[in-house]
């Protein structure tokens, strides 16, 4: 009896967080259109739906219209499981994101460090699109996914675990929870860890000025060049789902997560997130793209010596 | 093929054939790259996709029928091509045009140079990754240009503007407020460039000594135009070789310090300030006038041959044309900047990253339409 009330729960908050996750890429989808359209001057969609709100609905269903194409001589089993391997972990990401004050799936008490492996996974997928298309560009940009996210892996998690070391906790809830007072974002070596997280992250989930591995002008469209209809829709799901996570664990971790005056918890928590959102929006229509051994460089030779030091500093001061 | 075999990791070339579709090889242009991981080994540029056999039609045209088509040798500087084939033309029938042909001749080419280095600077941006917004600012730009284009002669890009004797219709005062409205707007906005990606850290690591190009491997090449200037070599024909009305008016010629990409285009950031002063004196001592000679429609040259070269936005544009006393041209060659300019390329992109070849390709501004002819 328990057990099948525990499925009964189970797939009902799992409809509701995949609900949220479509519904949010989608929105995510349209407002990049929209802020990237504004920063050029130009109106972006404007035809389907009250400024064109409906976009992602449309363009959402002629991809599921179209003909699935398998490039000849595919590693036909790696390249199907390709697009579900790099839309999963972001998905499993929600289980531990505290939208409000009792408004998360699970606590678990390693949060942080479940994030962390997650975020591991997520290159698997691109490199097995890379790899199963049968295409050189999809390969170059399947291998430089796989060196740039191992590279910014490390300054990532350094930064993430010097908040785990102020909380005290790698449950997020305790690490919301002990922003109480005072966000994190105002101690003056976290901020340094936020600007490391928020670089890091921007090249974890491949976004200008990190984008080397899709990057149109020299790779076409990298990993995903072969890709089409529900697949291709799958890695983007995948990539604005992330651009989510990266941001609400930033609004988590650093800007007190679901606190703050007045409205809900979970308004709260959904303005941070969507406005770090916006920043990374605004990051990615301004910048020109790194050259790939400018990145490597940049993660091995600025952050990973910054989080080493910071996570010094962080230390000293808490024993001080 | 140099593959390279150490102790336990056995390293192999593979080849990419880069175009003639692809997002950054400026129209149909292929490039065959030999790659060693991210490294560039060797790079063979193969043209002729665009190949419509211009100077072949030339022969069976009129002097008159042809200038539609060098409307279509570089499309984004229609007005240049027009003028470098009229006077071409006009020095063939030793043809002197009135003087206020010659202004809006000057004025209408320096406001095609702007719209052309506009278009070169916002898809250099694009080539680097800063994606679209450059480019959305100076096609928003260059659209007030076409605009007055259109106002003039009714076309957006084949303008078929010049006639042989002068222009096909004169400025209206209309027109040419809306001219000195574009000069004031025009202006801040190259500052914004400046703000937005030439001083950019990102952009700067990018370009900055990525395909140096020496003085001498410039000349040796017969590379001209900005990319040439970029090099440190002052040439500029209209100062050099004043056509036209340009030794009457006051500009200078920048140049650049290292040759790399980020000195091409900063030439032409600073040329479109340039244009914008010879644009405002042209106006300002602009004569009254008819801007047509009278002149039959098909011209007979005497048994004659001559060569006429004018700055393009993208180099020397030359026109070689020999007449056999009848209303065709015997022969018709065109020196195409572009094609000079891009025989350089596989020199400069040895050993260097796969992305920076976008890069060096972009700086140089080749244009498909005048390599193929």
């Amino acid at each position: 009896m328990l057990s099948i009330l525990t499925i009964i729960w189970a797939l009902i908050v799992g409809i509701i967080v995949l609900g949220f996750i479509a519904a949010s890429a989608m929105f995510l989808i349209w407002w990049e259109r929209k802020v990237s359209a504004h920063i050029q001057s130009r109106y972006g969609p404007m035809r389907v739906g009250w400024h064109g709100v409906l976009q992602s609905v449309a363009d959402a269903v002629k991809l599921l219209l179209k003909e699935n194409i398998i490039p000849a001589e595919a590693d036909k089993l790696v390249w199907w499981l390709a697009p579900f391997i790099a839309v999963v972990p972001p998905v499993m990401a929600f289980v531990v994101l505290p939208f409000g004050k009792n408004l998360i799936v699970k606590d678990l008490n390693v949060g942080v460090l479940y994030l962390m492996a997650l975020s591991s996974v997520s290159v698997i997928g691109i490199f097995m699109a890379g790899w199963g298309s049968n295409n050189k560009y999809s390969l170059i940009g399947g291998m430089r996914s796989a060196a740039q996210i191992i590279s910014y892996e490390l300054p990532l998690i350094l930064s993430m675990i010097i908040v785990a070391m102020q909380a005290g906790s790698l449950s997020m809830q305790k690490i919301v929870l002990a922003q109480a007072g005072c966000w994190n974002i105002f101690h003056p070596n976290l901020a340094i860890a936020f600007f490391v997280y928020l670089t890091s992250a921007t090249a974890e989930i491949n976004r200008v000025p990190f984008d080397i591995p899709e990057a149109e002008s020299e790779l076409v469209a990298g990993f995903h060049t072969e890709y089409s209809g529900m697949k291709f829709a799958m890695f983007f799901i995948g990539e604005y789902t992330n651009l989510f996570i990266i941001s609400a664990i930033a609004a988590t971790l650093f800007f007190g997560g679901w606190q703050g005056p007045v409205l809900p918890g979970v308004v709260w928590f959904l303005i941070k997130s969507y406005g770090i959102v916006f920043v990374l929006m605004w990051v990615r229509w301004t910048f020109p793209r790194l050259r790939v051994d400018q990145l490597m460089g940049f993660a091995w030779k600025v952050l990973t010596p910054i989080s080493f030091f910071n996570l010094a500093l962080t230390g000293w001061l808490l024993i001080k | 093929m140099d593959a390279t075999q150490t102790k336990d990791m056995y390293t192999e070339e593979f080849l990419i054939n880069m175009g003639p579709q692809h997002p950054s090889t400026h129209g149909v242009l292929s490039l065959e790259l030999k790659l060693d991981g991210e490294t560039i080994r060797g790079c063979t540029p193969h043209i002729g996709y665009l190949h419509r056999s211009m100077e072949k039609i030339a022969e069976n045209r009129t002097f008159t029928q042809f200038i539609p088509f060098t409307d279509r040798l570089d499309y984004v500087a229609s007005m240049n091509n027009n003028l470098g084939y009229v006077m071409a033309v006009e020095k063939l029938l030793n043809l002197e045009i009135s003087e206020r042909a010659k202004y809006i001749r000057v004025i209408i080419a320096e406001l095609n140079r702007i719209a052309s280095h506009l278009i070169a600077t916002g898809t250099f941006a694009q080539d680097l990754g800063a994606f679209a917004t450059p480019l959305f600012y100076c096609f928003r730009e260059r659209e007030k240009i076409v605009e007055i284009f259109d106002q003039i002669c009714g076309n957006r890009l084949t303008y078929n503007y010049m006639r042989i004797g002068g222009v096909m219709a004169d400025l209206s005062g209309e027109i040419i407020e809306k001219i000195k409205e574009f000069i004031e707007y025009m202006r801040p906005k190259i500052d914004d460039y400046d703000e937005l990606i030439t001083y950019n850290v990102i952009f700067l690591a990018r370009s900055k000594h990525i395909g140096v190009l020496s003085k001498e491997m410039a000349i040796n090449y017969s590379v001209t135009g900005p990319n040439l200037r970029g090099s440190g070599v002052k040439w500029d024909l209209r100062k050099d070789e004043p056509y036209l009305v340009y030794d009457k008016l006051e500009f200078d010629v920048p140049v650049g310090e290292n040759g790399d990409a980020w000195d091409r285009y900063k030439v032409r950031i600073e040329e479109m300030r340039q244009s914008l002063r010879i644009i405002e004196q042209a106006i300002e001592s602009l004569p009254q006038g008819d801007v047509t000679v009278k002149v039959g429609r098909v011209h007979k040259p005497s048994v004659s041959e001559t060569y006429f070269r004018t700055e393009n936005p993208r180099g020397e544009l030359g026109f070689y044309i020999v007449g056999d006393g009848s209303v065709y041209p015997y022969r018709l060659k065109i020196r195409s900047p572009s094609f000079s300019n891009l025989a350089v390329l596989p020199e400069l992109v040895k050993d260097i990253k796969v992305a920076d070849i976008v890069c060096v390709l972009g700086s140089f501004d080749v244009l498909m339409g005048e390599i193929d002819r």
